[in-house]
Parts: C-alpha cells; structure tokens; sequence
C-alpha cells in the first residue's frame, strides 16, 4: 500500500500537475493529495487525576499523515471514480495511528440529477462554531478536537436539481463508530474511551440501515436547508465500564429533522442552525444562531472578518450525550492578508455562560514557496468548571505545528 | 469545537477575496446596449457623451451572443524586485440572455495545489451584489460569501473585483476624449465614469482600437484622483462566430510595483452549458 502510493505520488510530480496524470479511450486518470507533518507540545504535564496518565506524553506528540487522491473520469466527467485513503501515523497514541477511506466513491451525472454510490463525506450546515445539521458523517476525532474531519459514510445517495431546489436522498448502510484517542493519547476523557466496547440499542447494532433526505435552495439573499434523518446517532452517549477503568460508548437510535438558513446581505452574512432530536433515552432541541460581519480593506488589502455565535442545547446532560455547547457563546477574528502566500490568521473562542468555562483557540497558515503549507494552532483551556465537557482537558493546553506538502 | 473552517474559509476567501468574480473580463462584456436610447447629443459635452458611451457600446456589441465558453488561465504575480507566483485555474461562463442581468461563472483553481479544487460560483447582477459561492474541498463545504467589496484584490492580483465587472455598460458614463495611434491601430479614447459609489476608482481612460472595436489599453485612477493602474490587453484573436478575446493581460500597479499577467488558453464556445451547471449543488462535484 505504501509502496503503490509513493509510486504514484512520483509519478504525479513527474508531470504538470494539473494536468491529467494520463488519458485515454475518453478516460483521464488525475493523483492528487498531500503529506504532513505535525508535532504538538503540550505546556503541561498530564493531570495526575487522569486515568492512565502514566501512559501520556509529558511534553512531545508527533505525527505524519497523508491523504493522497486518485481520480478517474469517463465521458468529460459523466462517469467519475474517486478514491482517497487517509493515514495517520502517531508518536504516541495507537488509536490516533489509522486509517480510513475518506472517499470510494462511483458517481454518475445526468442533466439534472446526481447519483453517488460508495464512502463519502457531505458536508451540511452554515455555522462555523459547531456543526448541528451535520449528521451524515462520522466525526474523526482522534484528528482534532474542532470536530472537522470525518470518515467516510458508505452510501447510495440521489439528487435531483429541480427549478424548487435540490433533492437529495440518502441510503447509508453500515455505521462508522467514532474514533477516540487511547489511554497513550492527550485530549481525552478521564478514563479513556474503549472504542471496542461500543453498544448499540439497535438491534442490529452497526449493521442497521440509516436513512436521510436533505432539500437546500437559494432564494435571492437566503440560503436554505432543511433534513430528516433516521437511524443511528453519531454522537454516543457514555457509561463506566464495570471495572472503572474504561468509558463505554452508546449508540442510541434517533430521529432528527433540522434547518439551516443564512442571509447574505452586503458584508453581514446571518445563520442559523436548528435541530430537534429524539432519542431512545431523551428527546431536545439545539440551535446555532450567529453573524458574520466582514471588515473588507481594513489595513491595505487586508481583511479582518468578525463573528459571534450562540450556541443552545437543551439535552438532559444524565441521559443524552454530554456536550459543552449547553449554553455558550462564540467569538472569533479573523484577519485574511489576501497576499501571494494566503495568509491567514484567527482567534476564537468559546465561553459557557453558566460556569464560565472558556477554551480560546489560535490558528494562522501561511504556504511556504508553492507546494508547502505551514499551520500552527494554538489551544488553551480557561477556569474549566469540574463538570464541563471540557474539564477532562484542562491540562492539555496545546501548540501544534504542521508542514503540508500538496502534490 | 469547528474552528479549523474559518481559517480553511479565510484561505479561500483569501484568495478569491471576498467578493464577487463576475469573470465577465474586459473582453467579456455581455450587457448591453441594443435598444437603449442614447444620452442627448445636442451640446458639446453631451456629444462628446454620446460618442464615448457609442464607442463603448459598438465594443460590448462585439461579445454579444458568445453563449458559453471554457477556458485554462495562468496568473503570474510578480513583485517589484521580480519574484514571481504562479496560478492555475479553469473558468466557464454562461451567458445569460437577459441584459439586466450578468453572466454565471464558475471557476476551479489547480494550482497552488494547496488549494487545488477551491471553487467559486458566480451569478453576477448588473446594479446590486452578486450572488457567490465557495467550496472547499478539504471541508467538502459550500459557504454563501459576501461580495460587497468589489475594489478588493482579486486572488492576490492587482486586478481588483471590479475590474472584471465593469465592462458592463451601464455601470459607467462615458465620455469621448480624442483619437491616436496605438500600435499599428487607430484609437479612440474614452473616459469611464463609475456610477456606483463604492468603486475604487475616480476614472478610467480606455484604448479601443477602431478596427475591430477592442480595448487595448486601460489606465485606472484611484479615489484621489492619481493614476493607479494600467491594463494592457493584447494576443487578441477571433474566434467563430466573431467573438474576440484578449489572451494576455496586464496590469501594472504603479504605486507598488507589482505587475500581474493574466495568461489565457484557447477558448472553448458551446460547449452545451446550462443554467444547471451554475447552481450551487455542482460545486461537490467539481475537481
């Protein structure tokens, strides 16, 4: 596997990349992706509370990752084939080394539909705090705690692009089980999570089939979006193992039916997000409500955009999956220079407005000459209440550096 | 906590800067001006008037009926002490038939390859803000972006927004100025006035060449009145059907030295394109 895919990413550099690697009989063949590397230093030693802390890193966490991309497309792209495996490869943590298949997909575009058959990854929503309406994937969350990678969902989904919107129905068979960082890992609940032990209320447990249909349309100013889904949650709920030792995660059954909406008006964009859900064990309503407003020139060609968010969820903490967004506001800036290197750089954070609990986060990237892309992030954890989401990482402040190289 | 889209969306937006991309180029103006009453030519000021927005229009006439068209770019950003940046992308245009409306256009970036599968959609308007659309490949998401700021830069370029726009004839009023040689042709020159209030210019001369109704030349002045920028248009060839396109452009900023080259493949015409290809559910698909 590693051999076939330093073939081809020396095959794909070996020609203009933007043009097809090969093509041929109406077929055209197209690698891309890229490769990373990420070392994160944590200012301070594990919480000797913590179950396992023996185990963590002091200081040091390191890791490489790569995505590579392949693409075949038949007919001017009537027919297209894509697959892109992900690998990770830890320091530390064993269960933050691993692999997926984001993407294996078959699609097929006709004049006004769309068929998508394979794993994907959709994306669904407006907000940029937390992702509500977004329940077709699930969260890869060994990668990051910012809940933006996902693994691939196997799914036959269907669109049709109609003068009222766009349709889309989605079959999704076979669950994906949320990654969790092991005992060897920081960021992690307090005893750790044992993916292995995972339950389901569901009779057929991971096999059972999941259903969903989304309808979106653009109406002037307002973008809007709404969906049903039916079948498993993504987001398990916890229990103790009988031992202590480990966290069991459950995945409930549920029905949920949501909207997304944002108004675009001069440099003020305005969202909302909305949910309610029912569940085996608690039914709840959730919303993201929020502006962006964009300072557009402030200093040259740069601008610095600005947004707030509130963040409401009406969960029963004892019976539905824990979340820190009960009640939190968001904030966040944004400064974009708009230079030759896409220069960017953001500050944002979050604060619970019933126990004061604050995590601030700093991301700024640059690319470095014309392959290469430098991040680094920055995470801190302020006055965290004991009975906070994110209580478990309040010793896990972190800064983290990565070197990207796109092909 | 989803903060990493917001630096992801910036990295987009950084390079298709906030607003708008109506990719209607100088040479891709599709408003018009068939069946609109000329100004009064009755005082001097006023013909003057009438021959620079009729000089202008007998340009826009030129582009008209293009229907849709494919085409590779390579950007070259070059600083004042030389160093040179280079992107790739693919943009496709649908002319839309209604003049009181712009074009749709939909563009995909190749290179950086960083950004590689970045797309943009457009639905440009003629008097209020275009619609746009960003789509992320690493976040597989599609943002609604704002595209009030038109005098911004455009993907790092010294082409600002607006540059891409304004040809469409009623955002100007024109006044003829004189006629000189440029280069082997005979030139009229113009001077444009932007009506909106936002734009980052007080005027613009235009070249346009009076063999085949072209702009040659444009020379930008900024809000204080002192010459900003010069666009230089030329690799000209007629395609089928009569439509002309400029395959090099440049523009040189005077104030800060840096020199952007627009570099332009063959152009594709009628290519079969419809108004299902410009809606914001392709954008998933696009590579």
């Amino acid at each position: 596997m590693r051999h076939r895919i330093a073939t081809l990413i020396l095959a794909a550099t070996a020609v203009t990349p933007s043009s097809a690697l090969w093509a041929g009989e109406g077929l055209t063949l197209d690698v891309a992706g890229d490769v990373g590397l990420e070392l994160r230093a944590f200012v301070d030693s594990p919480a000797p509370s913590t179950v396992g802390f023996e185990r963590q890193p002091e200081t040091w966490q390191g890791s490489i990752h790569m995505a590579p991309e392949v693409v075949i497309d038949h007919a001017n792209g009537r027919d297209r084939f894509v697959v892109e495996p992900f690998a990770r490869l830890d320091s530390d943590d064993s269960e933050r080394t691993h692999v997926d298949l984001r993407e294996a997909t078959w699609q097929r575009v006709g004049d006004d539909w769309d068929l998508v058959v394979g794993l994907d990854v959709v994306f669904w929503g407006v907000t940029e705090s937390r992702h509500l309406v977004n329940v077709i994937n699930q969260i890869d969350a060994v990668e990051d705690l910012d809940e933006e990678d996902f693994l691939g969902q196997p799914m036959i989904a269907f669109g049709l692009q109609r003068s009222w919107g766009y349709l889309r129905a989605f079959v999704l068979p076979g669950f994906r089980e949320r990654t969790f960082p092991g005992i060897e890992g920081r960021l992690r609940a307090s005893p750790p999570v044992d993916v292995d032990a995972a339950r389901f209320t569901r009779s057929r447990g991971n096999d059972a089939l999941d259903a969903a249909l989304r309808y979106s349309h653009v109406i002037g100013d307002w973008d809007l979006g709404a969906h049903l889904f039916v079948g498993t949650s993504r987001e398990p709920r916890f229990e103790q193992s009988s031992d202590g030792e480990h966290l069991v995660p459950v995945y409930e059954r549920m029905e949920q039916i949501g909207l997304d909406v944002q108004n675009t008006t001069g440099a003020w964009l305005t969202k909302l997000e909305a949910i309610v859900r029912s569940t085996d064990s608690d039914d709840f309503a959730a919303a993201v409500a929020g502006v962006e407003y964009t300072l557009f020139g402030l200093v040259g060609a740069a601008d610095l955009g600005l947004l707030a968010e509130f963040l409401r969820d009406g969960r029963d903490p004892a019976r539905a999956p824990a979340t820190a967004f009960d009640r939190d506001l968001f904030a966040g800036a944004r400064l974009t220079l708009n230079d030759v290197a896409d220069t960017n750089v953001l500050l944002g954070g979050f604060v619970d407005l019933d126990s004061g609990s604050t995590s601030l986060r700093f991301e700024g990237d640059r690319r470095i000459g014309d392959a290469w892309r430098a991040e680094v992030t920055a995470q801190v954890f302020l006055d965290v209440d004991a009975r906070d989401a994110l209580a478990a990482f309040e010793n896990d402040a972190f800064a983290q550096l990565s070197l990207t190289w796109s092909f | 906590m989803p903060l990493k889209f917001i630096v992801r969306a910036g990295a987009g937006v950084a390079l298709l800067s906030h607003g708008l991309l109506t990719l209607t180029l100088w040479t891709l103006s599709a408003t018009a001006a068939e069946g609109r009453s000329m100004p009064d030519a009755t005082a001097g000021a006023d013909s003057a008037a009438a021959k620079g927005h009729a000089i202008a229009a007998r340009s826009d006439r030129s582009d008209r009926g293009f229907g849709d068209s494919e085409v590779e770019l390579q950007m070259i950003l070059r600083n004042r002490a030389g160093d040179e940046a280079t992107r790739a992308l693919r943009i496709t245009t649908l002319e839309v038939p209604d003049e009181t409306v712009g074009d749709k256009s939909l563009v995909v970036f190749d290179e950086p390859r960083d950004i590689a599968g970045t797309a943009f959609l457009s639905h440009a308007k003629i008097l209020e803000a275009d619609d746009q659309w960003l789509y992320l490949p690493s976040l597989r998401r599609v943002k609604r972006i704002s595209s009030a700021n038109k005098s911004g830069p455009f993907l790092g370029s010294e082409f600002a927004f607006e540059d891409f726009t304004a040809q469409e004839l009623e955002k100007f009023d024109y006044r003829f100025v004189r006629t000189e040689p440029c280069g082997d042709l005979v030139c009229d020159v113009i001077e444009l006035t932007p009506r909106y209030e936002h734009s980052g210019y007080t005027r613009l001369l235009a070249w346009i060449d009076q063999t085949d109704h072209q702009y040659r030349r444009i020379e930008f002045f900024d809000r204080g009145g002192e010459a900003l920028k010069t666009l230089e248009i030329d690799a000209y060839r007629q395609y089928e059907g009569g439509i002309w396109r400029g395959h090099r452009q440049t523009m040189t900023n005077h104030k800060n030295g840096k020199t952007s080259i627009f570099v332009y493949g063959d152009y594709a015409f009628g290519v079969g394109l419809t108004d299902d290809d410009f809606v914001k559910s392709v954008l998933r698909r696009t590579r």
